[in-house]
């Protein structure tokens, strides 16, 4: 009898067991549904001329469509201006993360040193300082600094490292084996050459996720620009949109055209990289 | 120490010392000055600002209302978020892990949210949310039906922000399907044999062995929510009635607008000091209810 059970119990869980997966489906494809629906109404807005973005009830396909709110949107809100400084600050800032959080990394997983682990927890225990803590006296410096109304407060940061990216690289540099350095070491190699020539080209699949990581959150930071950003000309998107929103709430057309461009470039990432943005997930490691 | 281990940390340092010059220049220095700031009134012009001693923090306990607000808005917050997000999260993590086709398919729809910039999608929906001509109140008038005021109501505002902040949860349920994907089969199958109901092995098996992941996304949950300042800065600038006013953005007024950089440097360390506290009682007492044992 035991018997029995086991074998037609094979492997599935519980809830696969308890509800037939036709209710599964319909319950994921109505969270789906719901979970997308943000997008399409903002792609379907855009599209829009101003007298059917307030018809009742709602066109989810526009019946006229007007391209020309992309037009108007990317004039009106100087997007191409904005764009590029969002470009510049993202690319500024994913070099310096590139570059330092391999570092440090490499410093707290491949070297033994003294007091190595000690050092390791004041960087995680960093992470749970709020940002209100030192927006403040950073604002008071950078002002002082005269890099107000620059990139400079946005991307010198990140070539001193993020603590989770830290985190995350040295769990990846933990797990390639020692007997590699002890060999180049062997040979004659520097320590740094370990490092470019070993560890850097085993890397690849971290090195993506911190490129993902980083560029998604300059991508979308706002707080940051919002302090250091008060010249109009040094607006990235986020700042930028923000702004024309508070000035021009009602023009919904337009700004669902400026939004959509603004998601769409992390969108089109995320179709390509999306095993990346997972990765990033499951190498924090979080289990039992 | 032998020459060798001093070599070794010297080259331990050379390595981490982008990450010392960045915590000496942009974590201790600013963590020493907030720390003083919050003892005087400074407001950034004055460079040589006045000792009030603990004024600051008393102020805020005794005649800055605002602040018990945003204090008791932003709990408010974060409980709803915490509570009603994991109800949300855990149950469509199980569901993807019901093992049924089309897994990728759904995984990409509930994790696009994520992925969206933030001002991009607070907008959105403020115009989804909108009271006469949004998405949702459209479509509950023309079958007749007045929607709720959504954002514009004192009443349904706050609510309004924690269904937008679940609607970005999609790194909670891929770590919770994370999870979940390394509990061991034959435990359910045990279970079976014995007897136990569906609710049953819920109850003893898949929570239990899902609490690490249930920490991990409660205390980041808590830091996020406390600090959040985006969602009411864009949507409703704290409004109605300060319905939504956080304590982030109270802060950030104190600072940016009313130049009062000593007031709101005492209430971000107050923020931390709480911060700290209900991390700290999370590690301690989840040895009691987080499950380690594999």
């Amino acid at each position: 009898m035991a018997q029995a059970v086991i074998s037609r119990g094979s492997v599935r869980s519980p809830l696969a067991r308890a509800i037939n997966s036709t209710f599964v489906h319909a319950v994921l494809i109505l969270l789906s549904i719901i979970f997308i629906l943000p997008f399409v109404w903002m792609v379907s807005s855009s599209f829009k001329p101003d007298n059917e973005i307030f018809i009742i009830p709602p066109t989810i396909i526009p019946q006229d469509f007007r391209p020309q709110n992309y037009f108007e949107a990317v004039t009106s809100i100087n997007f191409f201006g904005q764009l590029f400084n969002t470009m510049r600050y993202s690319f500024f800032a994913v070099i310096g993360a590139l570059i330092s959080n391999t570092l440090v990394a490499y410093g707290f997983s491949r070297i033994h040193w003294r007091g190595r682990d000690v050092v390791f927890i004041i960087v995680l225990a960093t992470m749970m300082l709020p940002f209100a803590v030192r927006m403040i006296p950073l604002y008071v410096l950078f002002h002082r600094l005269g890099w107000l109304n620059t990139l400079l407060p946005l991307v010198i940061p990140a070539y001193c490292g993020n603590p989770f990216l830290i985190f995350l690289a040295r769990q990846f540099f933990m797990s390639l084996p020692m007997e590699l350095d002890d060999a180049a070491r062997i040979d004659g190699c520097s320590e740094f050459g370990i490092f470019r020539r070993i560890a850097l080209p085993l890397s690849k699949p971290v090195i993506a996720v911190i490129f993902i990581n980083e560029l998604m959150f300059t991508w979308n930071n706002f707080i940051g620009p919002l302090i250091y950003l008060r010249d109009p000309k040094s607006y990235t998107l986020s700042v930028g949109l923000q702004l024309y929103f508070t000035q021009h709430g009602a023009e919904w057309s337009l700004l669902m055209a400026a939004g959509t461009l603004f998601t769409l470039p992390m969108i089109i990432l995320f179709f390509f990289a999306q095993r990346i943005f997972i990765e990033g997930i499951t190498l924090t490691g979080i289990k039992g | 120490m032998t020459k060798q281990e001093w070599r070794r940390m010297g080259l331990g340092l050379a390595f981490i010392s982008p990450w010392i010059i960045g915590f000496l220049a942009f974590t201790f220095y600013p963590m020493i000055a907030s720390a003083y700031f919050s003892f005087t009134d400074f407001n950034v012009l004055n460079f040589d600002p006045d000792w009030l001693g603990l004024e600051n923090y008393q102020e805020m306990f005794k005649y800055d209302r605002w602040f018990t607000q945003s204090l008791s808005v932003t709990f408010r917050y974060a409980l709803m978020v915490i509570i009603l997000g994991n109800l949300v999260t855990i149950p469509t993590a199980m569901l993807l892990n019901a093992k049924v086709r089309g897994l990728s398919f759904y995984r990409t729809f509930l994790f696009l949210p994520v992925v969206t910039p933030a001002v991009a999608s607070a907008i959105t929906w403020v115009w989804i949310l909108n009271p006469k001509h949004g998405l949702i109140n459209g479509i509950l008038a023309s079958i007749g039906v007045e929607g709720p005021y959504w954002l514009a109501s004192p009443r349904t505002a706050l609510i309004s922000i924690v269904i937008v902040a679940i609607w970005h949860s999609g790194q909670a349920i891929l770590i919770y399907l994370a999870g979940l994907q390394d509990i061991p089969t034959h435990l359910y199958e045990a279970a079976e044999i014995d007897g136990a109901s569906f609710l049953g092995q819920i109850r003893h098996i898949t929570i239990p062995l899902l609490t690490p992941q249930i920490l991990f996304n409660v205390i980041t949950g808590i830091i996020g929510a406390l600090q959040e300042f985006g969602a009411p800065y864009i949507m409703t600038g704290g409004g109605p009635n300060n319905s939504t006013l956080m304590y982030g953005l109270h802060l950030y007024r104190r600072a940016f607008l009313d130049l009062r950089m000593g007031y709101a440097s005492a209430m971000a360390w107050l923020l931390f000091i709480v911060i700290l506290a209900l991390t700290i009682i999370m590690m301690r007492t989840s040895q009691r209810w987080v499950f380690y044992g594999r």
